[in-house]
């Protein structure tokens, strides 16, 4: 076991080798950065030309790349910006945990941007997916049970919608139906934008408030294909020898339902919630957009508009990993709870 | 008189039976079954007519014309669907937004198909060290959600792109820009697919013989082993085509898409949450449109791959 988790861990390695490439190819183009420096003035062209090349950006992208990776303090570059490489480089390379520093906010370390808007993301998250699994193992359980009833069908129908839905359009529906219109039939309803009002503060019942119709509109769409999901692993756990076996034996329905059928339901399960749950990053750029959220998906759609490229990679990479490393822990996880699964290294 | 032996010999068992029914027939048969899919079927082609028969009744320059004096007008008989924030009448645009976003949905699903099928057959077909760098990137690609690829896809092939001409209409040149984003980002399951197929099509009698017979390895990866893998191909493709259209709509709902004046469904709904409380018509009628679009695409496509390829439904 522990060889086979080593095993896979190094095969992360290359892995995230490749994406490091394939993004930093795709960076090439970003834009200026330095268009929007000034602020409102115009640059001057030798202050251009001495910002260009006091932040590396006159190099070719593979030495950009280099320096990137591993960091340019085992040569010389040139901060001054006149042309000359006299001084000693300072970066570490992101191999050694310098994500570098942000462009558009000068001298701050990428990992501080980007470490300010992550926990605001990951309550989205966490709460989100709570929501969807714990919804869609009720939902998904049910309808399973009452297979073909007016029940199955009717949620079969709804969670097609919702596996069609953009993510935008439940957003702003959403927003419209609890925030608009509750408002004007006098009902209480929900704030739409930002994480807290601001004359009140940042106390935990405005966050919770203002979290309700995001988290609701993240869920929605895993929710449905978590729902069809887990009903048909129902299904199909169902109809299994064992389950007719414990029907027969007389065991109560309940304890059927909760100890066999779904133990052994929850292995599928399992796999989608740990490959899933990195994903529900991109489902954050939309939704963090439209609720003007301050979190990471937010973060990354202005630092792009501004060609930030230390702080998108950072983003990006940091996803890539979390992706990489949540499949392992899936795979051990699964290997944990289902004692068929033994890994020969 | 006797009947000749030759008529008797004639009605064969083999004869007797009715004919072999072709693989579209079949197809036809098991899809005339799904109700859904046949809904999704009607449902997409009058959402084609609305958006390829409506451009009959009304002109793309009154899509494109702005005038204040009329903004933001909530729907009413002169405008059905409303006016937005410089006047335009929103039903008109979403005719002409329609035809965008079908169109970019159609093609990006083309560029995805051919992208995916040429990784996915080289992998499968070659093995070796063609597979596996290949898979590889696959595999790298797959680990970024889709939804930053596309953003970075977008700045990557972004800048200036002149305005194209097509079928005596000028379209904004961003319009085949985010084809090709769009069909780069979403091709890495289908390639996934076919090179599953593909692994286990190599090893058949069939191509052995092609082999055997000296025919040239284009041959038998395009002649030969392709047209066995076609049925899961147009499976994907056809929800690929929802995705694609899902896909066009984020990125321009993110402002990175097709420019204007050009409407898209995705880009009317830029800028759309100024106006949830102002103009909910803004954003409604699009939002609707690019739902039903989606959900049709995805019952045809569900019919379909019961009808072409029953094997593949997932657990």
């Amino acid at each position: 076991m522990t060889r086979y988790i080593l095993r896979r861990f190094l095969q992360g390695i290359p892995l995230l080798f490749i994406i490091s490439i394939v993004l930093f190819v795709l960076m090439m183009n970003m834009g200026d950065p330095i268009a929007t420096m000034g602020g409102r003035t115009l640059l001057r062209p030798e202050d251009r030309l001495r910002l260009t090349r006091q932040l590396g950006l006159d190099k070719p992208i593979y030495i950009q790349y280099i320096y990137w990776l591993v960091g340019n303090d085992w040569t010389k570059v040139d901060m001054d910006g006149d042309g000359i490489a006299e001084s000693a480089g300072t970066r570490h390379g992101i191999l050694r945990g310098d994500f570098g520093t942000s462009l558009v906010k000068r001298g701050v370390p990428v990992l501080q941007v980007i470490g300010e808007r992550l926990p605001n993301t990951l309550l989205l998250m966490i709460a989100s997916e709570i929501v969807v699994v714990v919804g869609a193992l009720l939902v998904g359980i049910y309808s399973a049970l009452r297979q073909y009833s007016t029940f199955d069908h009717f949620i079969t129908a709804i969670l097609f919608i919702g596996y069609s839905m953009p993510i935008f359009f439940v957003g702003l529906l959403s927003m419209y139906i609890f925030s608009v219109l509750f408002k004007r039939w006098g009902l209480p309803y929900l704030p739409t934008v930002g994480m807290f009002d601001p004359t009140v503060g940042e106390t935990f019942g405005q966050v919770a408030m203002h979290m309700i119709l995001p988290v609701l509109t993240m869920s929605f769409v895993s929710f449905a294909s978590y729902s069809r999901y887990i009903r048909s692993t129902m299904l199909e756990v169902m109809s299994q020898d064992y389950i007719r076996t414990a029907k027969s034996k007389g065991l109560p329905r309940l304890t059927v339902l909760l100890i066999h059928a779904l133990k052994n339901a929850s292995l599928p399960i399992v796999t989608i919630v740990g490959l899933d749950l990195p994903f529900l990053l991109g489902g954050a750029v939309v939704t963090e957009r439209i609720f003007a959220w301050p979190g990471t998906g937010r973060l990354f759609l202005d630092h792009v508009a501004r060609s930030d490229l230390p702080v998108v990679m950072g983003i990006l990479m940091l996803i890539a990993l979390a992706v990489v490393i949540f499949q392992i822990i899936t795979d051990i996880v699964y290997a944990w709870l289902d004692p068929r699964i033994r890994f020969e290294a | 008189m006797v009947a000749e032996p030759v008529q008797i010999a004639v009605l064969t068992p083999d004869d007797l039976e009715t004919p072999p029914i072709s693989l579209g027939q079949l197809t036809w048969r098991r899809f005339r079954r799904h109700k859904l899919a046949l809904y999704g079927a009607v449902a997409l082609i009058l959402l084609f007519f609305y958006s390829f028969g409506g451009a009959l009744f009304v002109s793309e320059n009154y899509a494109n014309l702005n005038d204040t004096n009329i903004s933001l007008h909530p729907p009413g008989t002169q405008h059905p669907f409303g006016t937005d924030a410089i006047g335009r009448d929103i039903l008109a645009r979403t005719i002409y937004g329609g035809q965008i976003s079908l169109l970019i949905g159609l093609t990006a699903v083309i560029v995805e198909t051919v992208l995916g099928i040429l990784v996915g057959a080289l992998a499968g077909y070659y093995g070796g060290v063609v597979d596996n760098i290949l898979m590889r990137i696959t595999e790298a690609m797959l680990n970024i959600p889709e939804i930053f690829l596309l953003i970075v896809m977008a700045k990557f092939f972004g800048g200036k792109i002149p305005d194209i001409s097509f079928f005596g209409r000028t379209l904004s040149g961003s319009v085949v820009l985010i084809v090709i984003i769009i069909g780069g980002t979403a091709w890495m399951y289908l390639a996934r697919i076919v090179r599953a197929e593909f692994l286990s099509l190599k090893e058949r009698d069939f191509v052995l013989a092609a082999r055997a017979t000296g025919t040239p390895s284009i041959e038998i990866i395009f002649m030969h082993i392709l047209p066995n893998c076609i049925a899961p191909v147009i499976v994907t493709a056809t929800l690929g085509v929802a995705n694609a259209i899902l896909s066009e709509a984020y990125i321009s709902f993110l402002g990175l898409g097709v420019q204007p004046p050009t409407a898209t469904w995705g880009n009317m709904l830029d800028s759309a949450n100024n106006y949830i409380e102002s103009a909910p018509w803004l954003w409604f009628f699009p939002g609707l449109l690019i739902l039903l679009t989606v959900l049709s695409i995805n019952f045809l496509g569900d019919g379909l791959r019961d009808a072409l390829d029953p094997h593949s439904r997932a657990a």
